[in-house]
């Protein structure tokens, strides 16, 4: 996993609620066994117009946002499906951290696997970062994971909150994998122990396909 | 004495194996339920790493998004379709994964399946890469859908890392009406706690509603509490789902059978549990609901009219709603009964058992599907197709002019050929709206089966409780 540490850029606001992942990673397109590339899917049915041009009303067309590496967005972002997919596709565009009041668990917990760091605020501070992404390119913002910052242009620092595990393997970029590997021996013994006790959950699927 | 627990806890408690960092734990589980959509890149994973799956016993994978709901002989026409049933079919090969053919009588929806081959028992922790994994809760199990990363993370380990979830309480007390469902039950929930409602939480559904509701209504609300945003849904285990699981092919027998009663049936919420958060509706109150935005919180009895967003005060919910009657193409104030459809689909996971079909077909028995509405049945599994056509219901469908189906997930979600067209009005049994799901541009309706039936018959949104 790509590391975070540290991230300057302009911020492209979204301040729709509950924007979905089917919103952020259409359907259809779930028809990949790639995780790479999936950018061009990114908001597609409101990034394109039915004809496959852009849609110049969309905020990603327009601008600075092109080149945007943060979102602001409303209520209850990544609601939905527990695609990766959307995680995918707004890293492969280029996306690494979306600021929004609130997140639908699955989607909070896919960002970290992929170096996308999801960063919940109260309204109030998400309303004034929102006025900062509306100003484009004259509002930069600078987010500081180690010291759990963000940095707006006038100065102020907004603090934000975040699971002391998860920071440590994102700013280090490690694998979830390998860390559980490192607890194979208390994996095998809660196994032991879960085999006398309910022995009749093991070797369950065995016999299917049939 | 010992501080009282809820089910989750207990669930939880059991299945912890070591702390993994400050509030995150390391969580075993027992049951891996893997599909062709969100497993390729699982795999591939695996494989670059030169991993195995760990417990391949405690694994089992099948196909339902992609495929061909009719002339299945006929194999996969869609290119990217095929890939991906192919690749999961070399994946089950290489790993040594169980696996049910797409000819198997067994083979259907993942979240209908587990529970009708008795894999999916109270107790277990269950994941699958897939959102509606909560389905399984209705048998007293946590079950919650993971992400890729995740995937990868159970095969390889058979653990994920987890933070502790709260715990919330939803209460249905009473009787539901006539003609009201398990549909309704859960519209009415997810209408009044929101599609955030239950972030961060585990919802237990409690209350002398889900006590007499059958396992197929718990299924289909316990299906949709994701749709609140909960992480899992859970219905206690008692009587009811102790007499569905006895007897299924996966379910423990003779003394294994008596050892696993008697460790389920300790599982219940202890009294004065605590709940971080509760909601109690009551089911006398429960019309018959439906959907009339692109979200599940956008819901409405029947009985009543398409919102007005002037009359909201809240900017940005006033703004979604706008967004919403654009998308749907709908006017203010219009009455709901008097919305045409173009086309009905009863199935998914969370509508399509025996229970919603025969719901379904007492409302299609002598009636014809309107002029200009295509309207087809998509039993959930090869299983549930079989007793159906013991019923006769397939009959009483194809009679009527619906169209009768090979079990998939279908018109759900637009990845095989079942989708939408051309921005079609649809009336489905299925639990998102979300804008273009069901196929580009197609405007979504959810309600329960007898509804859709009732959708079908009238060519609009539709009281079943007017049709008898
Ligand atoms: S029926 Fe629909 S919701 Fe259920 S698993 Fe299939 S696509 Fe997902």
């Amino acid at each position: 996993m790509e590391k975070f540490t540290q991230l300057t850029g302009v911020a492209a606001p979204m301040p729709a609620i509950n924007i979905d992942t089917d919103k952020i990673f259409p359907a259809i397109h779930l028809r990949t066994i790639k995780r790479t590339g999936l950018s061009k899917h990114l908001f597609e049915e409101i990034r394109f117009r039915p004809d496959g041009s852009e849609n110049p009303d969309f905020v990603l067309n327009q601008g600075p946002y092109r080149q945007t590496r943060i979102i602001v967005a409303g209520d209850n972002f990544g609601c939905g499906s527990s695609r990766e997919h959307a995680p995918w596709a707004l890293t492969d565009f280029g996306i690494r951290c979306v600021i929004a009041p609130s997140f639908a668990d699955i989607f909070y917990n896919n960002c970290f696997k992929n170096g996308l760091l999801p960063i919940a605020l109260p309204q109030a501070e998400v309303d004034k970062l929102m006025d900062d992404a509306k100003k484009g390119a004259n509002a930069v913002l600078t987010i500081d994971l180690d010291k759990q910052t963000i940095s707006r242009p006038d100065g102020e620092i907004v603090h934000f909150d975040i699971d002391p595990f998860r920071k440590q393997c994102m700013l280090n970029g490690l694998d979830d994998i390998g860390l559980t590997e490192q607890k194979a021996a208390d994996i095998s013994t809660y196994e032991a122990k879960a085999r006398t006790q309910r022995p009749w959950v093991f070797g369950m699927t065995e016999k299917a396909g049939a | 004495m010992a501080q009282p627990r809820t089910l989750f806890d207990k669930i939880w408690d059991s299945h912890v194996i070591a702390p993994a960092g400050e509030g995150t734990y390391l969580l075993y589980i027992d049951l891996h339920l893997c599909h062709e959509v969100t497993t390729p890149q699982a795999f591939e994973g695996l494989k670059l790493a030169g991993r195995k799956v760990r417990r391949p016993d405690a694994t089992i994978a099948v196909a339902d998004h992609n495929i061909p709901t009719s002339n299945r002989k006929a194999g996969i026409d869609e290119p990217e379709s095929k890939l991906q049933v192919d690749t999961l079919e070399r994946n089950v090969v290489e790993f040594g994964v169980p696996y049910i053919p797409i000819d198997s009588i067994n083979q259907g929806i993942v979240h209908i399946i587990g529970p009708e081959m008795g894999l999916s028992q109270p107790g277990m922790t269950i994941v699958c890469g897939d959102s509606h994994t909560a389905t399984h809760g209705a048998l007293g199990a946590l079950a919650f859908g993971i992400g890729t990363s995740e995937v990868e993370h159970v095969l390889a380990t058979q653990t994920l890392i987890q933070a502790h979830a709260k715990n919330m309480l939803v209460e249905v007390n009473g009787t539901l009406g006539a003609g009201v469902s398990p549909k309704d039950v859960i519209l009415a929930i997810i209408g009044k706690i929101g599609t955030a409602g239950g972030t961060g939480h585990v919802i237990e559904y409690g209350g002398s509603t889900f006590r007499s509701m059958s396992m197929e209504g718990r299924m289909t609300v316990c299906n949709m509490a994701i749709e609140s945003g909960a992480r899992a849904g859970l219905v206690a285990p008692d009587e009811i789902t102790f007499e569905y699981v006895k007897g299924r092919s996966y379910a423990p027998k003779g003394a294994a059978w008596e050892q696993a009663l008697a460790y389920w049936k300790t599982l219940p919420s202890d009294p004065g549990a605590h709940f971080d958060k509760k909601t109690s509706l009551d089911a006398g109150q429960i019309a018959p609901h439906i959907t009339w935005g692109t979200n599940p919180e956008q819901t409405a009895p029947i009985t009543s009219r398409v919102p007005d967003p002037a009359e909201i005060d809240d900017p940005l919910k006033r703004a979604a709603v706008e967004r919403a009657l654009q998308y749907m193409q709908l006017t203010p104030k219009t009455p709901l009964t008097e919305i045409p459809v173009q086309r009905v689909f009863i199935g998914s996971c969370t509508n399509s058992r025996i229970e919603d079909l025969r719901a379904a077909a007492a409302i299609a028995r002598g009636r014809r599907v309107a002029e200009g509405v295509r309207a087809m049945v998509v039993p959930g599994s090869g299983l549930v197709k079989h007793q159906a056509e013991e019923e006769g219901l397939d009959r009483v469908f194809l009679e009527a002019g619906f169209e009768w189906r090979e079990p998939g997930c279908s018109n759900c979600m637009s990845m095989n050929p079942d989708r939408a067209m051309n921005g079609e009005r649809i009336a489905s049994t299925s639990n998102r709206n979300f804008e273009g799901r069901q196929g580009p541009g197609a405007k979504t309706h959810l309600m329960g089966p007898a509804m859709a039936a009732a959708a079908a018959v009238t060519g609009r949104l539709a009281d079943v409780r007017q049709l008898g």
